[in-house]
């Protein structure tokens, strides 16, 4: 065995070092390209050797930043407010979907109640339903029966805060992305972090509950901090749906609770694709799942392991 | 899901008697109370939608309507989806599309865990490295190889081109092979991971056993290394597929399903018949073809894990046996 290790050593390498440039490649050439002007970028002056400019980033950002960038009459690409509305969307929606799930799963562990099964496997079935196949019914619910109406106490007391006309209605508000992000996400973290609770000593439990604990208070004192990892591991793959996720969000936003992938797409199928600036929004875009890969990349690998393996 | 059943006895749960009854009752309700508020929104947000869908896939409904003033017209929308050359063509592209993925995905991707299965210092800066791909947005995934596919300044004609060899037309003639490459970038170190993670959990008695015997480093992958992941590997396989059937925001980007059909998968297939042709019904047919067939990949995985959970405990009692 040693003498064929140190004979394919040089191969081996060989192999590992084009596996990596083939994996970040891309992302490299876009990180480069979007340091680059359009000019750059067409006429080919190949590699490395141009002039690098924030300019695309300054384009991207025009609405956010506290100065106008020299080259721009007008700030139309406004990835600012885009962001923020992914940031909102994303971030309570796998607050939620966490808190909701933990406790779901915990259920489906630890207890043995009516219905349980029956939970259960919707919960493995619905998992494999496709955000295209809830396009159309979400579209026509959230737009038509989630509603309140306008002359309604609640529905009339929100037109006249807000103004606006018709019926008050889940499409266009942040809620509504929210609420189907959550339930596209449940089963999948319910499903992760049962495999965790499963691992959680009993004996802890029942001696938290000896000393006078109720259930919930087990639950958050006791159980949710030893299954950190699996939070974690589950924390990173919705956040990375619910900021990742185009379909549902375009048809179920207007102008003002834009996510930042619809601003891309948005960009993208103009005619004259501005490559410098739709490369500097998608970096902008791929910035939070790139840090998580890089500092949580173990807690990823887990979570994959988990949810395929343990299935 | 194979704890054994005296974990799960609910007489563990039961307070003592000398407690008050009222906590009782609430630990009676507990189990309901952690539940509600995940049925609740399941129900409101999958659930239901899902069952609206299939009223609304038996009408002729557009979506300027509510659906109570659609039309019921019974089967049409299915059967006239059946007839439909291009809703087969695209049912045809998507079947291609996943099975050719997830063949090319499987074999590059457990092909490399095998060669890179090593005691190798920065393994885990490796990892992260092949995982980034994975994490980064579709649409993103999508601008970058659109890019890198462009007839003129895209990085792969200039290489072409540099190299003294004709340019191909990489979106357009071959425009369901560049989706598949693009896919197997994104897609093969999900493989690659678990194949890994499967292959270091082996049993080292089996591998040390067979190369005390001589077995050869192709014999060990073949005869041991193999069989042992295959269980890992199956459902790997299957939730793969289920996946490919999902890609949409890649090939919305690249070619937008076209040029003409050879690239429109069924996902965006229903999100074109619902948002350009306005057809809310049939749509949702569609969408409930799309639905049967991942169900049908779906039972398949359940089924094989739960034929592997009665043949572990039938292996396992049959070690107590013999001991």
């Amino acid at each position: 065995m040693a003498q064929s290790t140190t004979k394919n050593n040089s191969a081996f390498f060989a192999v590992i070092a084009l596996m990596v440039f083939m994996a970040i490649g891309p992302v490299l050439l876009m990180l480069v390209n979007s340091f680059k002007l359009d000019v750059d970028i067409i006429s080919g002056t190949s590699g490395l050797l141009f002039l690098p400019t924030i300019q695309n980033y300054e384009t991207a950002l025009c609405d956010v930043l506290w100065y106008e960038p020299e080259h721009l009459d007008f700030c139309s690409v406004k990835f600012g407010g885009a962001f923020v509305n992914s940031l909102i969307i994303a971030l309570v929606s796998t607050t939620l979907t966490l808190v909701i799930g933990s406790m779901a799963a915990y259920a489906l562990v630890r207890f043995r109640f009516m219905g349980r099964d029956t939970v259960s496997m919707t919960t493995l079935m619905v998992r494999m339903v496709p955000p295209a196949v809830l396009l159309v019914p979400v579209f026509g619910l959230w737009n038509n029966e989630f509603c309140l109406d306008k002359e309604g106490f609640l529905g009339g007391m929100i037109r006249e805060a807000f103004g606006g006309r018709g019926d008050v209605c889940l499409a266009g508000t942040h809620s509504g992305i929210i609420l189907i992000y959550v339930a596209m996400n449940l089963p999948f973290v319910i499903w992760i972090l049962q495999s965790f609770i499963v691992q959680v000593p009993r004996s802890l439990e029942e001696a938290a509950r000896v000393d006078g604990a109720g259930p919930f208070g087990v639950f958050f004192r006791i159980v949710l901090p030893l299954i950190k990892p699996g939070l974690a591991a589950a924390a990173i793959f919705t956040f990375r749906i619910a900021w990742n996720e185009y379909l549902l969000a375009s048809a179920l936003s207007d102008r003002n609770t834009k996510t930042v992938p619809i601003l891309i797409v948005n960009n993208m199928s103009e005619f004259n694709v501005e490559w410098g600036v739709i490369m500097a929004t998608g970096m902008l875009l791929a910035i939070p799942p790139i840090i998580f890969t890089l500092f949580a990349s173990r807690q990823i690998i887990t979570g994959m392991t988990a949810g395929a393996v343990k299935g | 899901m194979t704890h054994s059943p005296d974990i799960n006895d609910p007489e563990i749960l039961k307070p003592p008697a000398r407690k008050r009854s009222w906590q009782q009752k609430m630990n009676r309700l507990s189990p309901y109370m952690f539940m509600v508020p995940a049925v609740v929104i399941m129900a409101i947000a999958l659930i239901y939608p899902l069952g609206y869908m299939i009223w609304g896939s038996f009408r002729d409904w557009n979506p300027s309507q509510s659906i109570g003033e659609a039309e019921f017209v019974g089967l049409k929308n299915y059967i006239t989806l059946w007839g439909d050359p291009n809703f087969r063509e695209s049912l045809g592209v998507t079947l291609r599309f996943a099975f050719i993925v997830v063949g090319v995905e499987m074999i590059l991707g457990v092909g490399l865990a095998l060669l890179l299965d090593r005691d190798i210092r920065g393994m885990s800066v490796l990892r992260t490295m092949f995982i980034l791909p994975m994490m980064i947005a579709p649409v993103v995934v999508g601008l970058m190889w659109r890019y890198m596919y462009h007839p003129t300044v895209g990085t792969f004609n200039r290489t072409l081109e540099s190299m003294g060899l004709p340019k191909v037309d990489w979106l357009g003639d071959h425009a369901l092979l560049s989706v598949i490459i693009a896919d197997i970038w994104q897609w093969t170190p999900f493989i690659f991971i678990l194949s890994l993670a499967a292959l270091q959990s082996l049993p080292r008695s089996a591998l040390e056993a067979a190369r005390i015997d001589g077995a050869t480093a192709w014999q060990q992958i073949w005869f041991i290394k193999l069989p042992l992941m295959l269980p890992v590997l199956i459902v790997t396989c299957l939730l793969r597929l289920i996946d490919a059937f999902k890609v949409l925001e890649v090939i919305l980007v690249l070619t937008q399903g076209g040029p003409g059909l050879s690239t429109e998968i069924l996902a965006l297939r229903i999100s074109r018949t619902a948002t350009e042709f306005r057809e809310l019904g049939v749509a949702a047919a569609m969408s409930n073809y799309l639905l049967i067939l991942l169900l049908i990949f779906t039972l398949g995985m359940f089924a094989f894990t739960r034929w592997q959970e009665i043949r572990a405990s039938r292996v396992r009692a049959a070690a107590e046996d013999a001991s």
